[in-house]
């Protein structure tokens, strides 16, 4: 199996691929309006996923303990009506209570009296909350139990706002995108390797060999699916590349089916008859002739596969079977989302978008591949 | 055709028999066992557990006892459900799943093959792109999203329908879910019945029929017809899915049917509940798929099966 | 294909007469966590269970709508006075739903039949301080008939214990000390649960058991105080989804739900109002630490876990102030106990204890250079995984570098449970009765099953035995407080939280008394239109 896994990569960037049937798909395609939007959507979408969470200024992993669950804003936080009761708040801690509190432009003044004299130490506070910078003291009165300090505001960003932990949304949803995208096409890389080398051998090979294989795949088929998947989830539930890898594992069925049926007609083609006759070996043969000749139909499967992974993801996350924290998915945060639907929509909708959207260019790029290749078009 | 049904009938037995032994020794192996709380049992009362769910014998053994009660059509207790058998609890809960799943799959047959239809006489008009961007709406909004969406739109704030519950199965309980069951079905449906109507309706055999000016109807039926073969193709196993359940649906509308039993029955660790689904879905499915061969054979006269 | 088709219909139509016959009827639709693995009270273990089990069986000390303890089929209790000796006199109208009258010996039956090891009880060890009941459940020589309980005469029932057990009348009250029909359970073995033959003494009887559905209880013409009884028909629905459940709640399809999805508590106060119920109730929310590996062995690196948590945040941010921080093992307000051992360090501001807590990092030899690498393990659940996330990032601030691993349920209890392949791990305790033994003997060391820390302090055994045999009980709490404290300085189970009831109850439902028990028998509300 390891040397069969390099066999398509080589077949699909190799100059063994007839040129102009694919030369002829790709003009097609890009004629496509459709196919050519989601392409460059889809690519766009991979670029953001890729170097979004590197540049909105927030850790997807990071908290924010004074925002959590807020509602996603253009304009920068803390709002007007945030910044009293913060400072209220570390008033407390302070054991003073703040008595003017005025923000110039990012800086806040605030004056607390206390009963006692006031530990200046305790002034960090305002460092480790999330609004403000390292305060100073600016003036000291009646020995210290009236101090009057000054704090930048730290401006924040949330677009798509927060979670219930208090991470940036956006910053979560582009990095589940990351997630989302790679459990798609890792599942669906290691199901077509299976299903295209299952496939082609079983059809070359044909007779009872080909009789024992498919019997294999039926026997898969009624196989109930669900309950595979939440044994593997049981079983390598640590692990959710490994799982996926597990799930491919399962999602070869049909393309051994497609790439079987395909060997059968090219099997009796001229020039697989003449390479036999050559003396080439099977293996030979089954590299050089039949799998580049199945890669149509592959291609356009695929293309229809990685949604339907990704979606299984997402179903995964509902049953609270997804990622490990503090990974996240697309899957993951539309089903805490769904949960949430009626406090916090936000939640629901920023990834919903993200993912169908993908989902839809998929599939538009799917339909395109499949009218570009089709021979009866040509 | 007799000849070719009983042969496949035959040919289920050890396919089944291969899917039993596989689920059966795989669930064994999960850690955590159906009797585990999280407190650990006194060891004498685990003991009698085991012994009254026959689990302290070999397992090889447990094996051979489960196939003979299942020849004998006993699915046994359920582990979890202790006061129900499998057979009690599929009694129950199949006719729930079946209701709902036939009436989605009646819907999305109506529905998706009217769109279809639709869109291939229209081919690349505005209806056309409706019915694509719908189809491919459906298939890509998970039914756990689109799900709570109705129970709020149509439950709370429209009050038209219940947000959950079966009520015996009052019309009004199981119109969401059945919607929410068929949406997805109906994208495919549609998007299948289009590219093959497309590709029938440029056959030579419908080009005739159009030339001699026939009215459309009859010419939508010869069509259809044909376009039809790919799609029972796909209901087949579709069927099998629907009418088996779906956990998500039934949880979030707190509907009594099967399709929780998988989930639930592998988190509780319910052996004999899990084995009872996988065997039922499993012949749900070889039952569709052979049902998808006899249509076949009577929709298209060129298929024969000797 | 048409039989089924055919049964529906008829089922429908059945439906439409029998709604039709029965509009005057007061339902209580009434939500619940889950469906019960089974209707025999000695084969139950779970709170869910307790609630349908309550309204259909009545014990001989039962809780009050506000979860007092008072007399249930026992009209009078006498103790003698070491405390081991409790002489039960029950009432004279008790009866059977067959109309059967309810004796003593049903009673003895019932508790023997529960201690049998033949019968499989689960939670039978509740009762152990029944005279002989732990030599019975283990098979250690003990023949049920041995059992400290006996059938004076029809309405006299005697029962022993091997210790005075200060909590033993509200043990009473749980669902393991139910009494079962002895002639229907003698008579149809284990199908005595099924509706048609399950014979009760409570105020409801079961109607209708349709898994992942309902369960129809109504009402009991032979209950003693049937006359008190306005509720007609109880029917429990198990809520899976919570979210859709509190959507169902607001639809009016359920008059009261066992949970609500904790962290939307804002949103549901806002559209619901006072409809949003929540009230401490006994039980905590904690992380245990395996103290049986390496660098969990020092109680320093424990201290400063457990003290760099900020559990006010974790209590309104995640739960939605529906649980509540937590810094003893004992939740206060517990019965036969003073106020609990807190942790010292509850009273220091958040700054003093993160500096104190990376010197005791430092002290253990953890650093910089040399960061303390923990595993957390939970079972999945959404607040679960926001409650660790968050307990991640507090012991981030102190160097600490935390991965996690969920699992379900199952695999996650088994493991605690059966091996060693863990070093921190989130569990729950609540509390079968209000006692503090009932919280501390989680740690000790012989509690093999429980005691996921692996905690072993001879003096904190010592401390526990030597409260068992205290008799006074000002003396017994002021030595279990001394276990807790130990127990608060070793730190091997960190509190984080202290559980707390949360229930949606419709305004139309009255009686609905909000308790640390979490008890709502059905028999004391009612219905308004």
């Amino acid at each position: 199996m390891a040397q069969g896994t390099v066999i398509p990569t080589e077949a699909m960037t190799g100059p063994i691929v007839g040129r102009s049937l694919w030369a002829d798909a790709r003009t097609r395609l890009v004629r496509n309006r459709a196919a050519l939007v989601s392409m460059i959507w889809l690519a766009f979408m991979a670029l953001i996923c890729i170097v979004g969470p590197e540049i909105t200024g927030h850790s997807y992993d990071r908290i924010y303990t004074e925002y959590t669950r807020i509602p996603p804003s253009m304009t920068a936080y803390p709002k007007e009506d945030q910044i009293t009761p913060a400072v209220e708040r570390i008033g407390s801690r302070l054991r003073a209570k703040p008595e003017q509190i005025e923000v110039t432009g990012d800086t806040l003044r605030a004056t607390f009296v206390g009963p006692r004299a006031i530990d200046e130490r305790s002034l960090a506070f305002f460092e480790r909350s999330d609004m403000f910078g390292a305060a100073r003291v600016t003036e000291r009165a009646e020995e210290g139990r009236r101090l009057t300090v000054e704090a930048p505001i730290e401006r924040r960003y949330f677009f798509f706002g927060t979670d219930t932990n208090g991470r940036d949304l956006l910053t979560r949803t582009l990095f589940a995108g990351r997630i989302s995208l790679s459990i798609g096409l890792l599942a669906t890389f290691v199901a077509i390797v299976i299903g295209v080398i299952y496939g082609s051998v079983s059809g070359y090979l044909g007779g009872r060999v080909d009789l024992v294989m498919m019997r294999f795949v039926d026997v898969l088929y009624s196989l109930p699916f669900i309950f595979f998947v939440i044994m593997l989830v049981v079983f390598f539930g640590r692990n959710f590349v490994l799982m996926f890898i597990a799930v491919g594992a399962v999602e070869w069925l049909d393309m051994a089916r497609i790439v079987r049926g395909q060997t059968l007609s090219i099997k009796r083609q001229e020039y697989v008859q003449a390479a036999e006759a050559l003396g080439v070996d099977t293996r030979g043969i089954l590299r050089r002739h039949v799998i580049p000749n199945t890669l149509g139909p592959v291609v356009v499967y695929m293309t229809l596969l990685v949604p339907r992974v990704i979606l299984l993801e997402s179903f995964l996350s509902f049953l609270g079977l997804g990622v490990q924290e503090p990974m996240t998915s697309w899957g993951v945060l539309i089903s805490d989302g769904a949960r949430n639907i009626q406090g916090a929509a936000y939640m629901l909708v920023f990834p919903s978008i993200f993912l169908v959207s993908t989902l839809f260019a998929l599939n538009f790029i799917g339909d395109g591949l499949r009218d570009a290749l089709d021979p009866k078009d040509r | 055709m007799i000849p070719f049904i009983l042969r496949r009938f035959l040919s289920a037995l050890p396919t089944l028999l291969l899917i039993v032994t596989i689920s059966f020794f795989l669930i064994r192996v999960a850690p955590g066992g159906p009797f585990d709380l999280e407190q650990p049992l006194e060891a004498k009362v685990m003991e009698n557990l085991r012994r009254i769910y026959k689990l302290d014998r070999p397992l090889i053994e447990q094996y051979w006892l489960y196939l003979s009660s299942l020849l004998r059509g006993d699915f046994g207790p359920s582990f979890y459900f202790r006061d129900f058998t499998i057979g009690d609890l599929f009694a129950r809960g199949l006719p729930v799943s079946m209701t709902l799943g036939s009436l989605a799959l009646l819907v999305a047959v109506l529905i998706g093959g009217t769109l279809g239809t639709i869109a291939a006489f229209r081919q690349n008009s505005w209806a056309d792109y409706v019915v694509s961007g719908f189809g491919t709406m459906g298939l890509t909004i998970p039914n756990f999203v689109v799900a709570p969406i109705f129970q709020i739109v149509f439950g709370l704030m429209l009050a038209w329908f219940p947000v959950g519950g079966w009520n015996d199965g009052a019309v009004r309980a199981i119109v969401l879910p059945v919607v929410v069951l068929a949406l997805p079905q109906i994208a495919v449906v549609a998007r299948m019945i289009r590219a093959s109507m497309i590709e029938a309706l440029r056959s030579n055999h419908i080009r005739t029929l159009r030339s001699l000016g026939l009215p459309t109807s009859v010419i939508v039926r010869h069509a259809l017809r044909a376009a039809s073969l790919p799609v029972v193709s796909y209901l087949g196993p579709a069927a099998a899915a629907l009418l088996t359940g779906s956990v998500v649906v039934e949880t979030i509308f707190a509907l009594p049917g099967v399709g929780r039993y998988f989930v639930e029955g592998a988190l509780n660790r319910d052996y004999t509940l899990v084995m009872g689904t996988v065997v039922m879905v499993a012949v749900f499915i070889m039952f569709f798929n052979l049902l998808v061969d006899i249509l076949y054979a009577l929709i298209d006269p060129r298929v024969r099966y000797e | 294909m048409s039989t089924w088709f055919k049964r529906m219909a008829i089922a429908a139509v059945a439906t439409v007469a029998f709604t039709g016959l029965a509009a005057a009827q007061v339902v209580y639709n009434r939500g619940n966590d889950a469906d019960p693995e089974t209707l025999d009270p000695h084969k139950t273990s779970t709170t869910y269970e307790s609630h349908i089990l309550r309204d259909m069986l009545e014990g001989l000390m039962i809780y009050d709508a506000a979860g007092k303890v008072v007399p249930g089929v026992a009209e009078k209790h006498e103790i003698s006075d070491d405390g081991t000796k409790y002489r039960f006199t029950l009432r004279s109208n008790a009866k059977w739903s067959n109309g059967d009258p309810v004796k003593a010996s049903d009673f003895e039956f019932s508790l023997r039949r529960i201690m049998d090891p033949a019968t499989g009880a689960k939670y039978a060890n509740i009762l152990y301080p029944i005279k002989n009941a732990e030599k019975i459940n283990k098979s250690q020589g003990a023949k049920p008939e041995e059992l400290g309980v006996k059938a004076v005469d029809d309405r006299t029932l005697e029962i022993t214990l091997e210790r005075p057990t200060p909590y033993f009348l509200e043990l009473l009250t749980h669902q393991t000390g139910l009494p079962v029909h002895p002639a229907s359970v003698q008579k149809s073995g284990s199908d005595f649960v099924k509706p048609g033959s399950y014979v009760s003494n409570g105020a409801y009887v079961l109607k209708e058991f349709v898994p992942n559905s309902q369960i129809r209880l109504e009402k009991n013409p032979n209950f003693h105080d049937a006359a008190n009884v306005k509720i007609d028909v109880v029917v429990f629905q198990p809520q899976k989804d919570l979210a859709a459940t509190a959507r169902r709640f607001e639809a009016g399809e359920l008059h009261s739900t066992s949970d609500f999805p904790a962290d939307q508590t804002k949103a549901l106060r806002q559209r619901l109002g006072d409809q949003v119920r929540t009230s401490p109730r006994l039980g905590f929310y904690y992380v245990a630490l395996n103290t049986s590996k390496e660098h969990l062995k020092d109680a320093r690196v424990r201290q400063a876990l457990s003290m760099v948590i900020d559990r006010e945040l974790i209590s309104d941010a995640v739960w939605g102030g529906t649980m509540l921080p937590a810094y003893s093992i004992v939740p206060p307000g517990i019965g036969n106990y003073k106020e609990p051992a807190f942790a010292d360090f509850k009273e220091m501001s958040p700054i003093e204890r993160e500096d104190k807590a990376k010197e005791l990092l430092k002290q253990a030899g953890f650093g910089p250079g040399k960061p303390l690498k923990v595993q957390l393990r939970y079972n999945t659940t959404d607040n679960n995984k926001n409650t660790v996330v968050q307990i991640a990032d507090d012991w981030k601030r102190i160097g600490v570098e935390t991965s996690f691993i969920n699992t379900d349920a199952k695999t996650h209890f088994a493991v605690l449970r059966d091996t060693n392949d863990y070093e921190a791990a989130r569990a729950g305790w609540i509390g079968d009765y209000s006692d503090p033994q009932n919280f501390l003997f989680l740690l000790e060391s012989d509690n093999k099953g429980f005691n996921y820390a692996k905690y072993n302090n001879p003096e904190f055994d010592a401390l526990m035995k030597k409260a068992a045999a205290e008799q006074n009980l000002d003396k017994r709490a002021d030595i279990l407080k001394q276990a807790e404290a130990l127990a608060m300085k070793d730190m091997p189970y960190i509190p984080v939280l202290y559980y707390g009831n949360n229930n949606l109850v419709s305004n139309k439902l009255k009686g609905w008394v909000d308790n640390v028990t979490g008890a709502h028998p059905t028999r004391f509300m009612s219905i308004t239109q």
